[in-house]
């Protein structure tokens, strides 16, 4: 078995999914939904062991070798992105059984976890694969089943925000589809190896910088880099609250993943960021997203809101570290990647919990919350620290490697926004903060503490925060030896 | 060797204080300081003292050694001064949670809880953590580990203020917290700037030379917490905002963490003697014009921390050591000052010049010991400043600033005015208020009788404190020029009030206002205090205005863009959403070709 491990990671939960649909009843296909997160948590975990201790792993999908068939090609940055999904997939599902129970109806709770595997296994084929048709084929997976899952949301926005998001998201696949047709075109192969190998022979060709134009908007688009981020604040808003707890932290993660990927993997660093000067156009766009759009996190007075935008500023640092393209810079971006899964991952969490209790996260709903809801309220505090930076955090750690990553580059400026948005991330913070503990609660409302089940996997989250914030040597070290991976010439 | 920093023993006192009430908790927030101090004392002191300085717990993070755990002459200073001030403090707010004391009138003026019985638990805990936040960042030995407890001591302290349950408390507390956070990002970003040049993080002398940006940063972030001029206003808005009791703590530690900070990191950085001079020059205006009492000790604290800034800018080994000197002697006699305000206030309600007055009938030892305090600050031969500013006036001369000699020496004038005689006068004699009350409960009699005997046992025994200086040095304070010229300064002080008195130019508490100039410097006369003070203030309300009106609108044209219903945040549509992708994708086509 553990030789088609590669294979099996994705298609177990591709099997899942239908049994998930026939089942019929929502307790049976969330255990199976169930299964299917545990089942690929064991699996990313062995196959980063694996690649940790023997390098990368091929395997030719069907006995197919490559570049003739699809092969699966797993690198430690591959692997380490397989292992997020696959972790916060494992965390969520726990939480979602008891909150999805609330936000949807029991006919259509089975459709709506054979819709969360397929989005598991989707992101996880992105992670894996080593064919650029695969990761378009993989990507439309996923989106399509995250529509169906946003648009079974409450609110009834929800319906326009997932057909927004539905529009947006075509387009952007849709352009990176055309970016990977044109580089068919130019070298007659879709295999990432051999893109990396026979680009640089068709470089020249005017047709490449279009392809490599197409992708850089399609992969930011899908990532919300500013100012293409216009679809996710209000598909964050009004999906079911695990539904954003899942897609914030994996998502956009799996899409920074495609733009390391392309860009270092196939075009190659040289290529990217010395011809083609990708770091001009990343690193502005990153510096607005981080200060104006925390600045809109700011003045949001909806919590879920408030921390979708902040999620737009935060894959602002990510694309920050890349945008320098260097080991140092690329590292940081990985970290943050995983840090934020984890921190972003609690915060919306903890909102679903206030969601499930007084069924609104509007802040002037929340006074007093801070001593009926104990627990939620500190899980959020938690992690709101991480999103500030503070020492002993993992946001601490993140923001460290991005100014060293800056320093290094001797931006003192950009050193100086990462410090300027921890700032506002205060601010933000605080005023949940502000109206949770320090306002008399409505005396009318008999508030209680969310239900364990909801309780257990946020403060998971909001514990590992803390964890790889102290001890953040594991990641380090898997961050930079991706980077070094990324960043050094295909084996 | 590796040995328990001494913040340990008061964060894991703080977490039990926090589930105990009664004589328990009593007993524990007195034991604390009092067993940190000995072993201080007693193990790591002799250490030092045996074998010089030493690095006791060294901690690998993130590819750097931290050290929570460095002592050294300096630090242990430090150090033992926070024990002393913790175990006064505690003294002090013992009776918290005992309800309203014996004889007490504050419920005339419609607070009910002016003492903060019920926030009693909360003030207790924060003012442990406080206390061992400040043990914390004296200690540290390098600038990550000084930058934790940096932040802590905003956040542990902040809840003092929060104490007093007003909403007045709340916004200034709320202020003073952004305010340090400020402070502690911007040491942050300082300590990374000079890691990355120097590829090292120990907390040593910085200096402005050759650091570029960093050493600057560094500086702005001590000096906000040292209350550097125009960073000042901390002090001055949240100290008269805190209960009686809370007011004694802030005024111990977090200044006197910075003037540690700078005296380490900034030794001998010449812009502190500018900087230094005005903050003992331009707060007397302000202390003389200033109605609540506790405000203009507040402003007297900003005065007495430029003397130390000052001497440290000075550098040489005296101007050093008169600075930690003048710290370790402030802390006792401002918080035996803030003490006897405190009593005043737990017992009446009222800190304000004009409400109070004639207490000394029936708060007689109050007066006395606030009289003591007083004296201890306007540098009375025998009292704890004689012995320590007068370094810091030493070097200035020896070193040739005597522009700055004389400022200062005005501003010890004027010390002696709004400290030694307008504290003391305005709410124990002057007119009588008519109020009637009894002394303040025991405890709080207690601590500011330690407070007194110590500013006169500094005063009368200074040998003791100068062993425990830092640098090497040979000074005897007791000499026929010093004594003369200091009984000089206030006898003509003295004598100048008299007259006044006597003549009757002296009448009211409006006028009264004025005497420090009237008195001390004549030709000066009271045009000093309207025409500069007048000045100082117009052009400090102008630079006010015109950043709020900056700030303001910054934050409309935010609002408007920012705003939940401005461009950057409102939903879009669809064909917006897909017009920005177009315009993107022209964009890009055309950079890239």
């Amino acid at each position: 078995m553990s030789q088609n491990l590669p294979a099996l990671l994705v298609v177990v939960p591709l099997l899942l999914a239908p049994l998930a649909a026939l089942s019929g009843r929502a307790k049976i296909a969330w255990g199976i939904a169930t299964a299917a997160c545990w089942w690929t948590l064991y699996a990313a975990i062995s196959l980063l062991l694996r690649v940790q201790e023997s390098g990368v792993i091929r395997y030719s999908l069907g006995g197919w070798e490559p570049p003739y068939g699809i092969e699966y090609r797993i690198d430690l940055a591959s692997a380490f992105v397989a292992l997020i999904v696959a972790a916060i997939g494992a965390v969520t599902i726990p939480y979602a059984g008891t909150s999805i129970a609330k936000e949807v109806s029991e006919d259509r709770a089975p459709l709506f976890y054979t819709a969360w595997i397929l989005m598991l296994a989707g992101l996880l084929g992105i992670a894996i694969t080593g064919d650029v048709f695969n990761v378009f084929v993989f990507l439309e997976i996923s989106s399509l089943s995250a529509y169906s899952m946003i648009a079974l949301g409450q609110d009834r926005r929800a319906l326009t925000s997932t057909f927004q998001y539905l529009i947006m998201g075509s387009v952007g696949a849709t352009f990176i589809v055309i970016g990977i047709g044109l580089m068919y075109v130019m070298t007659g192969t879709l295999n990432m190896v051999d893109l990396a190998e026979r680009l640089p022979m068709v470089e020249s060709n005017r047709t490449i910088p279009v392809a490599f134009t197409f992708l850089t908007v399609g992969i930011t688009l899908k990532l919300a880099l500013f100012p293409l981020h216009l679809w996710l604040p209000n598909a964050y808003t009004y999906a079911p609250s695990a539904v954003t707890a899942f897609m914030a932290s994996t998502s956009t993660k799996v899409s920074v993943y495609l733009l390391l990927r392309f860009f270092f993997t196939i075009f190659g660093e040289v290529f990217s960021f010395e011809q083609m000067r990708l770091n001009m156009v990343l690193m502005p766009l990153a510096l607005i997203a981080i200060l104006a759009i925390s600045l809109v996190a700011i003045y949001e007075v909806n919590v879920k809101r408030m921390l979708a935008f902040s999620s737009v500023a935060q894959i602002g640092y990510m694309v920050l570290g890349i945008s320098f393209g260097t080991v140092l810079g690329v590292t940081a971006g990985i970290i943050h990647l995983f840090n934020h899964a984890l921190m972003k991952g609690a915060l919306f969490m903890a909102m679903g919990c206030v969601m499930y209790r007084i069924g609104s996260v509007q802040l002037d709903k929340m006074a007093g919350l801070g001593k009926a809801m104990p627990w939620t309220m500190a899980a959020f505090v938690g992690a709101g620290l991480s999103l500030i930076g503070v020492p002993l955090t993992v946001g601490f750690v993140s923001k460290w490697y991005l100014v060293q990553a800056a320093l290094a580059e001797g931006q003192w400026f950009v050193a100086g926004v990462v410090m300027v948005g921890s700032l506002m991330a205060l601010i933000y913070i605080w005023k949940v903060v502000e109206v949770a503990y320090f306002q008399e609660p409505d005396p009318d409302h008999e508030i209680i503490e969310a239900p364990l089940s909801m309780l257990i996997p946020t403060w998971v989250l909001v514990i590992a925060s803390f964890w790889f914030g102290i001890d953040a040597t594991t990641t380090a070290t898997v961050a930079t030896q991706a980077a070094e991976t990324l960043l050094g010439a295909m084996p | 060797m590796t040995s328990l920093p001494p913040f340990a023993l008061f964060f894991v006192g703080a977490l039990v204080v926090a589930f105990t009430r009664g004589t328990v908790r009593k007993a524990l927030v007195l034991a604390i300081p009092l067993v940190g101090g000995l072993s201080l004392w007693f193990g790591t002191g002799a250490e030092v003292s045996a074998s010089g300085a030493q690095v006791l717990l060294q901690i690998d993070l993130l590819g750097y050694t931290l050290t929570p755990y460095r002592a050294d002459k300096l630090s242990l200073l430090f150090g033992y001064l926070f024990h002393i001030a913790a175990f006064l403090g505690f003294l002090y707010a013992l009776h918290l949670g005992d309800g309203t004391p014996d004889g007490s009138v504050a419920a005339d003026v419609g607070e009910d809880d002016i003492v903060g019985n019920e926030t009693a638990g909360l003030q207790h805990v924060s003012a442990m953590l406080y206390a061992g936040s400040a043990l914390g960042a004296v200690f540290a030995g390098d600038l990550i580990t000084l930058f934790v407890f940096w932040e802590l001591l905003a956040i542990t302290s902040v809840f003092l203020i929060w104490a007093r349950g007003s909403d007045k408390s709340y916004a200034t507390g709320f202020r003073y917290l952004i305010i340090h956070v400020v402070s502690g990002v911007l040491l942050l970003s300082g300590a990374l700037m000079l890691a990355h040049q120097t590829g090292s993080i120990a907390f040593d002398a910085i200096g402005l030379e050759g650091n570029g940006p960093a050493g600057w940063i560094l500086l702005i972030a001590f000096g906000i917490k040292a209350g550097f001029p125009l960073a000042h206003n901390w002090i001055t808005e949240a100290y008269p905002e805190s209960t009686p009791t809370g007011t004694v703590f802030l005024s111990a530690f977090t200044t006197k963490v910075a003037v540690y900070a700078l005296a380490r990191g900034f030794a001998g950085a010449e812009p502190l003697i500018i900087i230094g001079t005005a903050m003992t020059f331009f707060p007397i205006f302000y202390a003389v014009l200033e109605n609540d009492l506790r405000r203009v000790l507040g402003y007297s604290m900003v005065n007495q921390i430029g003397f130390m800034v000052a001497g440290i800018g000075i550098g040489t080994g005296m101007a050093v050591n008169g600075a930690v000197a003048h710290a370790f002697a402030d802390v006792i006699f401002k918080g035996l000052l803030f003490m006897s305000m405190g009593a005043v206030m737990t017992m009446t309600g009222r800190t304000k010049g004009t409400d109070l007055g004639g207490l000394y009938k029936t708060m007689p030892i109050t007066a006395t010991l606030c009289i003591f305090g007083a004296a201890a600050i306007s540098a009375f031969p025998l009292f704890s400043a004689f012995v320590t500013k007068s370094m810091i006036m030493v070097a200035a001369i020896e070193e040739h600033h005597y522009i700055a000699w004389l400022f200062m020496l005005f501003a010890s004038a004027g010390v002696l005015e709004h400290a030694g005689i307008k504290i003391p006068f305005f709410s124990f004699f002057a007119h009588d208020s008519g109020i009637r009350t009894k002394e303040p409960p025991r405890n709080m009699l207690f601590a500011m009788t330690i407070g007194a005997v110590l500013c006169v046992l500094i005063g009368m025994f200074p040998s003791q404190l100068y062993a425990l200086l830092p640098m090497e040095m040979d000074y005897h304070p007791y000499d026929t020029r010093h004594v003369v010229t200091q009984l000089q300064l206030l006898c003509f002080g003295a004598l100048g009030f008299i007259t006044l008195m006597k003549t009757g130019v002296y009448p009211d508490e409006k006028r009264a206002v004025h005497i420090d100039a009237e008195v001390v410097y004549r030709k000066l006369g009271p045009w000093v205090v309207n025409t500069v003070g007048g000045a100082v203030g117009r052009a400090d309300a102008y630079v006010r205005a015109s950043v709020m009106e900056f700030v303001r609108s910054a934050l409309d044209a935010a609002d408007r863009s920012h705003g939940r219903m401005g461009p950057l945040a409102r939903s879009w549509p669809s064909g917006s959403m897909v017009l920005w992708v177009a315009i993107l994708l022209a964009a890009y086509l055309l950079f890239y070709l």
